[in-house]
């Protein structure tokens, strides 16, 4: 088994599901002969040909229109926004009718569409670059939003968001594109949506965290450790519709909760996250819960970048704040 | 300086406002059956109009958005369609959606605030009403992209209004179907009126139709008031592009001759004189004063055929009328196909409350 990066094993998942389902087909800007500015989709127009692998004009509300007529037509597109700061123009399109295809038609017309965009900053991009709206999609009924933050968890939750019958918006953390590698088996196997992954078990509190995030978290958790705090680390992987179960299950038996994420704090994910605990888990508490996020700025340009992502410090000292009396 | 390139826009009539016809006409107009049912269907299609809006002032409907005026356009684009076409209308083409098999008592579903409208009897593969203007453009050219990829002979046509060619999403589809020589019509309607702005103000283009020019395909403007030529330029349309010719974009110049919707009132921005000139090249009584002319239309015939749209139509009213509403669940069995937990509690909810009102 080989030693594959994330951006590898996206490419990995899916060529296999080129290869086993024919109503896939892929399309997005310079996705074909150049196989996407990351290379997600490196060689595959060259094995499946320039049908199933397209390179589309570029307007990315075209994209997810297209998306929404192709699928409801019984094709499964699987489309690149390049990055997420041009996936705005998409969001009629993804609200208005491909979120709710399903339910305006009563089952009758779906949209199983997978939209996928690099998420997030720290690698030194230009402006719009390096944004993390994961917030806007989750507010949207009708659509999954899901992140991996491994190798094995891209390959394995790009193909169950391929083979699910809703639409996935599937946000790839470019800071861990190619962050380390891990062997991943292309076996077509896919992973669960809707749930959580256990990254580190811990007693002492809980973090929940998602995408690139999950790097910081897990070195912060070993830093914890050096002084006695055990740290749970989970990874959220959905974000919508967001594993409350497991949180709260984690929550009882840690009693603290800390929240990470890159994307501004200002109704962002982990409000919700800690609102869910507040009104479900409010007594397990033994400490007021601590978010660490972007803060409420426009994303800075890189030369600030690392200013405005969660660090292992932060981190640390929002674990630290909950146990201070 | 040379010309690097020209372009030409043509008009296509084949019956003037009197009926006469003013150019070689194409088979069908001159079979009895496929005029008497073309006919049938535009008049029931304006019985069933002044139905639905008598039925909203009373209450009975939400706001409903009449297609008096355009009755040629919509039911000869339901002729010249094929049952395995796809067509993405916008929310007003009953006539063809009728002509496609779907059921009056699904648009009064819909309009009464019912998702089970768009559930309906027509084509599978035909999409929904789609309120965001122009949106819809891009599901045709998805749809004919599905076709061009498995290699069906099948053809789809979107909808769009005068109004509607204003929206990016209307130029990135003609865009993308000229460049990828999809087998896709867009149809423009062009009734003068996007709600209170008239096309003048709409954009500066002499046609809606050479619009088509920028995106490098065929553009043809056609008599939206005359079914017959409706009907054989979307022929052609479409058989171009079940052919794998491409798309193409045709115009049809028709009149809104009713309010936006009923929620609209049109005396607020427009003159009556103009109302009243638009109602004298209608497309019913040019169709009729032809088959009266070539196919011995009677009165009688007429008056029978109106006594059987209202009876159908009515019908339809007491269908609509005796349904029992969605239990509050609906809301919550077709947001995913695979209910997350969250949704499961939420419908509990819902269903504790369902009934009792706000209060």
């Amino acid at each position: 088994m080989a030693q594959i990066t994330m951006i590898e094993a996206i490419t990995m998942a899916h060529a296999w599901e080129l290869e086993h389902d024919p109503s896939v087909v892929l399309l997005g800007e310079d996705i074909g002969i150049n196989g996407g500015v990351f290379r997600a989709t490196a060689g595959l127009q060259q094995r499946f040909g320039s049908e199933r692998v397209q390179d589309t004009p570029l307007a990315e509300g075209m994209i997810a229109g297209m998306c929404v007529g192709m699928a409801a037509q019984g094709l499964k597109p699987v489309a690149e926004i390049q990055f997420m700061g041009f996936i705005y123009p998409a969001i009629d399109q993804i609200v208005n009718h491909m979120s709710r295809m399903r339910n305006r038609t009563r089952g009758r017309m779906s949209c199983p569409v997978v939209i996928r965009t690099p998420h997030g900053g720290g690698i030194r991009s230009p402006e719009h670059h390096s944004e993390s709206v994961e917030a806007l999609f989750a507010h949207i009924p009708g659509i999954r939003v899901v992140c991996p933050s491994t190798p094995a968890r891209a390959y394995g939750l790009l193909l169950a968001a391929i083979r699910d019958p809703d639409p996935v918006l599937f946000l790839e953390p470019v800071r861990i594109y190619r962050y380390a590698k891990q062997e991943v088996a292309n076996d077509g196997k896919a992973l669960p949506l809707d749930v959580c992954f256990l990254l580190r078990e811990g007693t002492d509190v809980t973090i929940v965290t998602w995408g690139a995030m999950t790097v910081e978290t897990l070195k912060a958790a070993t830093q914890l450790a050096a002084e006695g705090i055990s740290a749970e680390v989970i990874d959220l992987a959905t974000i919508s519709p967001i594993d409350s179960e497991a949180i709260l299950e984690s929550v009882a038996r840690t009693g603290r909760l800390v929240i990470v994420h890159e994307a501004a704090r200002n109704c962002g994910v982990g409000a919700e996250i800690a609102a869910i605990v507040a009104e479900q888990g409010l007594y397990d508490l033994q400490a007021p819960i601590q978010r660490v996020t972007g803060y409420d700025t426009v994303m800075p340009y890189f030369k600030l970048e690392h200013d405005y992502l969660p660090s292992v410090a932060r981190i640390v000292d929002a674990v630290h704040a909950t146990f201070v009396d | 300086m040379k010309a690097v390139a020209e372009f030409k826009i043509h008009y296509v009539q084949m019956l003037d406002p009197s009926g006469q016809p003013v150019a070689d006409l194409p088979a069908f107009a001159h079979s009895r059956d496929e005029l008497v049912k073309m006919y049938r269907m535009m008049v029931l299609a304006r019985t069933f109009d002044t139905k639905a809006v008598n039925l909203q002032r009373t209450g009975k409907l939400g706001t409903y958005p009449s297609c008096l005026g355009h009755e040629a356009t919509h039911v000869g684009a339901g002729a010249a369609l094929r049952p395995e076409d796809s067509f993405a209308p916008v929310y007003r083409e009953i006539g063809t959606q009728y002509w496609r098999g779907v059921r009056m008592v699904e648009t009064l579903t819909y309009w009464g605030g019912d998702e089970r409208g768009n559930d309906f009897s027509g084509p599978k593969h035909d999409f929904p009403w789609s309120v965001p203007i122009a949106s819809q453009t891009l599901h045709a050219a998805g749809a004919a992209m599905a076709f061009k990829i498995r290699r069906e002979p099948r053809c789809a046509l979107a909808y769009v209004g005068d109004g509607g060619t204003s929206e990016g999403a209307f130029y990135e589809a003609i865009n993308l179907a000229g460049a990828r020589k999809l087998p896709v019509v867009f149809l423009v309607v062009n009734n003068r009126w996007a709600i209170s702005v008239p096309i003048e103000q709409q954009t500066a283009c002499a046609t809606l139709a050479q619009k088509a020019i920028a995106a490098g395909i065929p553009g043809v403007q056609v008599d939206g008031n005359d079914i017959i030529a409706v009907r054989d330029t979307l022929e052609q349309a479409l058989a171009r592009g079940r052919r794998g010719e491409g798309p193409t974009v045709v115009e049809a110049l028709t009149y809104r001759l009713s309010d936006h919707t009923t929620a609209d009132d049109a005396t607020r921005y427009r003159q009556e004189a103009e109302v009243k000139a638009a109602w004298k090249i209608e497309p019913l009584i040019r169709t009729r004063a032809f088959m009266a002319a070539t196919i011995g239309w009677t009165d009688a015939d007429e008056q029978l055929l109106k006594t059987e749209c209202a009876q159908q139509v009515e019908a339809a009213v007491q269908e609509f009328l005796a349904m029992p509403k969605q239990s509050s669940d609906s809301m919550f069995d077709y947001v995913f196909a695979n209910q997350p937990v969250r949704l499961t509690v939420q419908k509990a909810l819902a269903r504790r409350y369902s009934g009792k009102g706000s209060h």
